[in-house]
């Protein structure tokens, strides 16, 4: 088997109390809202009071954008936010140990542990956590739900204050570059001045290249994985396949499906196939299905789901949808459709974009990963060179695809590990 | 266990390398294999540098070690480089492996200030005598591929090379043959022949003119 199989449970709803305090330390006037169970808990403030939790309650929540509005690219100001992010580890007396991660398309800020939402593993438990190669114990791991997600982060299906409903297609498009912008508002409020590193894979990979692009200051070392300095028409193009299939669901409703109690499960899970489709190899899938049928000796001459590869994708359609608002997929698959490094900053040449940008670069690439391939890596790598910037890259022998960067992959563990070392050393934090 | 100090032990043409380079300088080394040379002049000379690899064992093993290195190669990618982006540029036993040796040389003393580059040469005399007497292409301790494996397309002898530096107005700072065992002499217009006889390999200094 790829994944486990199980399925993720939104859990029953218990009640909450919810109250707003002023946070000390903040240099801005935010409030922060932290959960609190109302039974077993009390006098425990934050996620470790937390047990039984739904999404919209685990881990820690932080209200940005009060004071002065996020100017989002498309124009539109919010004023009002909520960043939910998970952290590990304790942030040092110098500040200078946080690292960043980004997270992809679907994934959420629990990277690590067990999520609490689901009961399973974080998302990058095999690379983040106490002694593991991003040592909880040695740095401070943040990772926000992006902007537009659906894990506790203001998205689509959040509630519009001005209308007390949910969001829904009024919700404004977002972009790469919005969802750093509104990271970078969480590490000021965090008293972050300079990230020790900037880590992700995918569409992390995209925010790990605006953070250095945009904030080069703030972005001592950076780790794009598996990912591209804009999106291809091939990968337009898969996106654009998958959200048709959201909206042709007659349950999507014009986007305001929440309002009208139901979902459009079945246009969401076909995209979530698609998707996953993508983040496979064809060797991967022949390797671990080929043609073996399931829980069956022969064809059924039906439509049912005679092969083993068909009862999966199905399987990872319909787990996806109980963790997954199919707006905030939509807006989240145009945002890297939008995301284009050269041209937000480097008036279309990719090099310009990193002129005079002191961070250290990691750029990691998978050969069996059609979706985001190594001539991507490659074109970033090329750029970095051409303004003489520091950067490290490797391809990584793997037949596991897209997807090889959250798998085992002892390679890519060693590269990873070797370059946070190095840029650990040269940061001074081993000496600490 | 090594110490850190038996650990960065490198070959002898690197050392010859390594003493050209000014410490604290910015450098890339291409072809800078399992970057052995590249950590000592890190952690030895200070230098900032860079790596480039063309196979991805070496690059794996270097960036898993701390290095900034990239996988790419030196016909292909040092026309990414802007001007002057180094101090040193070295190629080290790689002039000989790449497609096209006088476009590489041109680009080394365009990126870097100075370009460092030792390479076998083919003028040595055990070479001469092995193709003379034995009838076979030479084998030597530098040399030690067979005709059909070797990765080495594009040999020269250091009197062709001096040639192709004066052809292509690149200058020669320093110049030094390394012996058999190890010992280098400076190279200079009279000793050429003598060079071109006696010395295994030749590390030289250049820049652009």
């Amino acid at each position: 088997m790829i994944h486990s199989y199980g399925a993720y449970f939104t859990q029953s709803l218990p009640i909450f109390a919810i109250f707003v305090k002023n946070s000390p330390d903040l240099t801005h006037a935010q409030t922060e809202i932290e959960p609190v169970m109302n039974d077993q808990t009390s006098g425990q403030n934050g996620v470790e009071a937390t047990q039984t939790v739904t999404d919209r309650d685990a881990g820690k929540r932080v209200t940005l954008g009060q004071d002065e509005p996020l100017r989002l690219d498309c124009g539109v100001e919010l004023s009002d936010f909520t960043i939910a992010y998970e952290s590990y580890g304790e942030l040092n007396a110098n500040k200078n140990n946080a690292i960043l991660v980004c997270h992809a398309l679907s994934g959420d800020q629990f990277v690590s542990g067990i999520n609490p939402i689901t009961g399973k593993p974080g998302w990058w438990e095999l690379v983040i956590g106490p002694g593991k190669i991003i040592d909880t114990e040695r740095f401070f791991v943040i990772c926000p739900n992006i902007l537009g997600g659906c894990m506790g982060t203001t998205g689509p299906k959040e509630i519009n204050p001005e209308t007390g409903q949910p969001w829904g297609l009024d919700f404004p498009m977002i972009t790469v570059s919005d969802m750093v912008r509104a990271q970078a508002l969480l590490l000021d409020h965090l008293g972050i001045d300079q990230l020790f590193s900037a880590i992700g894979g995918s569409m992390g990979g995209m925010q790990v290249l605006e953070w250095a692009a945009a904030y080069p200051k703030r972005v001592f070392s950076a780790i794009p994985i598996a990912t591209a300095p804009h999106h291809s028409a091939q990968n337009i193009a898969f996106h654009e396949v998958g959200r048709q299939a959201i909206m042709a669901d007659p349950d999507w409703r014009g986007g305001d499906y929440l309002n009208q109690d139901c979902r459009p499960h079945r246009g969401l899970a076909i995209a979530r196939m698609i998707a996953h489709i993508t983040y496979l190899s064809e060797p991967a899938l022949q390797n671990k299905f080929g043609r073996r049928l399931q829980d069956r000796d022969a064809i059924s001459f039906g439509f049912d789901a005679d092969f083993q590869v068909e009862s999966y994708l199905r399987h990872q359609g319909s787990t996806f949808v109980d963790r997954f608002d199919a707006n905030s997929y939509l807006y989240i698959t145009r945002a890297m459709d939008y995301f284009d490094i050269a041209e937000r900053h480097g008036s279309g040449v990719l090099a310009e974009g990193f002129r005079d940008v002191g961070t250290r670069f990691c750029v990691i690439s998978f050969t069996s990963d059609w979706l985001y391939q190594t001539a991507e890596s490659r074109a970033i790598v090329k750029a970095l060179n051409a303004v003489a910037a520091n950067v490290s890259f490797a391809e990584i022998e793997s037949d596991k695809g897209h997807d090889a960067f959250l798998l085992e992959e002892p390679e890519f563990w060693k590269v990873l590990s070797g370059f946070i070392e190095g840029a650990a050393e040269r940061y001074g934090l081993n000496s600490q | 266990m090594m110490s850190d100090a038996q650990k960065r032990a490198i070959r002898v043409d690197l050392q010859m390398i390594a003493e050209m380079i000014e410490p604290g300088s910015r450098l890339l080394d291409v072809g800078c294999g399992d970057g052995a040379l590249l950590d000592y002049l890190i952690h030895e000379k200070q230098v900032d540098g860079r790596g480039i690899e063309i196979s991805s064992e070496g690059v794996n093993a270097c960036v898993s070690a701390g290095l900034s290195v990239i996988q790419g190669d030196a016909d292909q990618d040092l026309d990414d480089y802007p001007d002057q982006a180094f101090d040193f540029v070295v190629l080290g036993q790689t002039l000989q492996a790449t497609r096209e040796p006088h476009n590489v040389l041109s680009n080394l003393v365009r990126i870097g200030k100075h370009a460092v580059v030792s390479f076998p040469n083919f003028g040595y005399w055990r070479v001469r005598m092995g193709l003379l007497l034995g009838g076979r292409m030479p084998q030597t301790k530098t040399l030690t591929y067979n005709w059909y494996d070797t990765p080495n397309i594009h040999f020269c002898t250091i009197k062709d090379f001096v040639a192709l530096c004066c052809d292509l107005s690149i200058q020669i700072e320093r110049g030094f043959a390394l012996d058999d065992r190890g010992r280098a002499r400076p190279i200079g217009e009279t000793g050429m022949r003598f060079a071109n006889l006696r010395g295994e390999q030749a590390v030289f200094l250049l820049r652009q003119s």
